[in-house]
């Protein structure tokens, strides 16, 4: 039923794509503000949206002027986690204990279940699939493999918390928050395979938005979040109207 | 930092911010004079009282402040929940009914962490709704033994932290439940959200203490699974059915999670855990309703 809507909006915004215009200005404002660190290309060339383009050979573009964007963000961030953790999940690093390695592959298929559901809900409109760029870790190193873990469910929380308030609709509002508790269980668990007790260590987490006094979890933008996340994609994303 | 030019963009959408912080615009330079003399550190705290006069109370809506102090009466439960159990392991201590011991330094640090979270998460609550704020719960108002139904819940370790537990999972539930509601307030929606998943990291920590004390015979998952019989609660403990009520759903937005994309992997329980479900006001103050007593129940 969700699914009709989604496909309804979808025409809507092929509609919207007519009107170059309006994107342009806004990229050309966007970039004007200086996000360093994200791979920005012109945005006003309607072959280069990436529900257009499913090869992605343009890169995939983030449309924030709706929910819709809100939901291909966290389509790609699931999809570079999926990814990461189906690469942990075949060949654990050798310390990893038993109950380790079952956790995490519980963790593989809840983000490949989180990719699978953006997939299916944003129907035509998602974006295609990322490549990504893993050579930063050491995948048979424990130390290397529950860093970069703690990195990406620390960044989704961050990411989720900081979209959520972008989002108009209350549906989509109330499945981003069915998503990031999980992921806030997740950073928890992987926090505390590095140190007991660190699994809402708000203080390391104040580069994230997080604030320790108030009891407040990480938050960021999305051009924050992406700046962190690039590492890790080789995919142009190219972000428009936020 | 130039207060003035603030307050300069701000009277370009609303022309009446001096008369709102202050009927007598004039008497704006007391504020500025004060600025002069407190330290620069103390600036955005003044600020930010003088813009909560001007804003604070006119700007919620009456539907977020029931949403702020509905999580403020859970915040104050959790609270005093912590609070009185670290309160009763520190030596020389009036409070003599915590009688079980924690097993290690590092599990009394893990609750006395949540237990300081909660008691920021009240002080921001109250902070937000000012004057609106709803009265304080006081620990003589609760019972944490729940009538008798959790009569150990200070006497023994396990039973302690299986309450936590219910208590951790119904705040995550609560939030989500109400995140709709406060659309119409981003930055409001925006703390909601940074507490939910606090709250989320809590019910991750609790459920791995559980797995420690039980020796990892029963295992509890840092997240909510499928029951051992495949029922929605998996917390082992019966009387809190309620808490996981719904949470076994496994259709979201109209997909079928189990096995989505040809993935086989996706068994029900794990769609189960990819998604933690909301839980409606009433079925929270339920919840509640067992730990307050009578006259002070939601």
């Amino acid at each position: 039923m969700k699914n009709n809507e989604l496909e309804t909006k979808s025409e809507l915004r092929e509609e919207s794509l007519f009107d170059k215009t309006v994107g342009r200005r806004s990229f050309l404002q966007y970039a004007g503000a200086g996000a360093a660190g994200i791979a920005l290309v012109a945005a006003g060339c309607k072959k280069d949206r990436g529900y257009e383009n499913p090869t992605m050979n343009g890169g995939a573009t983030l449309d924030f002027k709706d929910d819709f964007g809100v939901l291909n963000y966290a389509y790609a961030l699931e999809q570079l986690e999926a990814a990461f953790y189906v690469k942990v999940a075949s060949a654990p690093p050798a310390s990893f204990t038993a109950a380790q390695k079952a956790y995490f592959q519980d963790i593989q298929f809840h983000e490949i279940a989180h990719r699978e559901f953006f997939k299916a809900a944003l129907s035509t409109a998602a974006i295609g699939s990322l490549e990504v760029d893993f050579s930063s870790i050491d995948f048979t190193s424990a130390t290397s493999v529950l860093g970069t873990a703690m990195a990406f469910e620390d960044l989704g929380v961050s990411a989720y918390n900081g979209a959520g308030p972008r989002l108009k609709s209350a549906t989509y509002l109330l499945l981003a928050g069915k998503i990031v508790s999980v992921e806030a269980r997740h950073a928890a668990y992987v926090r505390d395979l590095i140190s007991n007790g660190t699994f809402a260590d708000l203080n390391s987490l104040t580069a994230l938005g997080a604030d320790n006094a108030k009891g407040l979890d990480a938050a960021l933008t999305p051009d924050k979040v992406l700046a962190i996340a690039g590492k890790y994609v080789k995919t142009k994303i190219n972000v428009i109207n936020l | 930092m130039n207060i003035v030019n603030i307050l300069e963009e701000i009277e370009k959408v609303d022309g009446e911010i001096y008369e709102r912080l202050n009927p007598r615009r004039a008497a704006m330079k007391s504020f500025f004079n004060v600025g002069k003399k407190i330290s620069l550190a103390a600036v955005p705290l003044a600020l930010g009282s003088m813009f909560q006069k001007a804003y604070g109370q006119t700007t919620l809506p009456a539907a977020v402040v029931d949403v702020l102090n509905f999580a403020l009466s859970l915040e104050y439960l959790e609270y005093h929940f912590y609070n009185h159990c670290i309160v009763g392991k520190t030596p020389g201590s009036a409070v003599t009914d915590v009688t079980f011991a924690f097993p290690n330094a590092a599990s009394q640090a893990a609750i006395t962490t949540i237990r300081d979270h909660e008691k920021a998460h009240v002080d921001l609550l109250v902070g937000a709704l000012g004057s609106s704020a709803r009265a304080p719960i006081a620990y003589a108002d609760t019972d944490f033994r729940a009538g008798g139904t959790f009569s150990t819940v200070y006497s023994d370790y396990g039973t302690f932290l299986a309450v936590a537990q219910g208590f951790e999972d119904t705040g995550v539930r609560a939030y989500k439940g109400q995140a709709g509601n406060l659309l119409v307030s981003p930055s409001v929606l925006q703390i909601a959200l940074q507490i939910h998943s606090v709250e989320a990291r809590h019910a991750s920590h609790i459920r791995q203490m559980r797995t420690a004390a039980s020796g990892g015979t029963p295992v509890f998952k840092p997240w909510v699974s499928l029951g051992a019989s495949g029922q929605a609660n998996d917390s082992g403990v019966p009387q809190v059915d309620a808490v996981y009520a719904g949470e076994d759903l496994t259709v979201q937005a109209g997909a079928n999670i189990i096995g989505l994309g040809g993935n086989a992997g996706i068994t029900k329980a794990i769609a189960v855990e990819s998604f933690d479900e909301p839980l409606d006001k009433a079925s929270v103050a339920t919840i509640a309703n067992l730990f307050l007593r009578d006259g002070k129940k939601l």
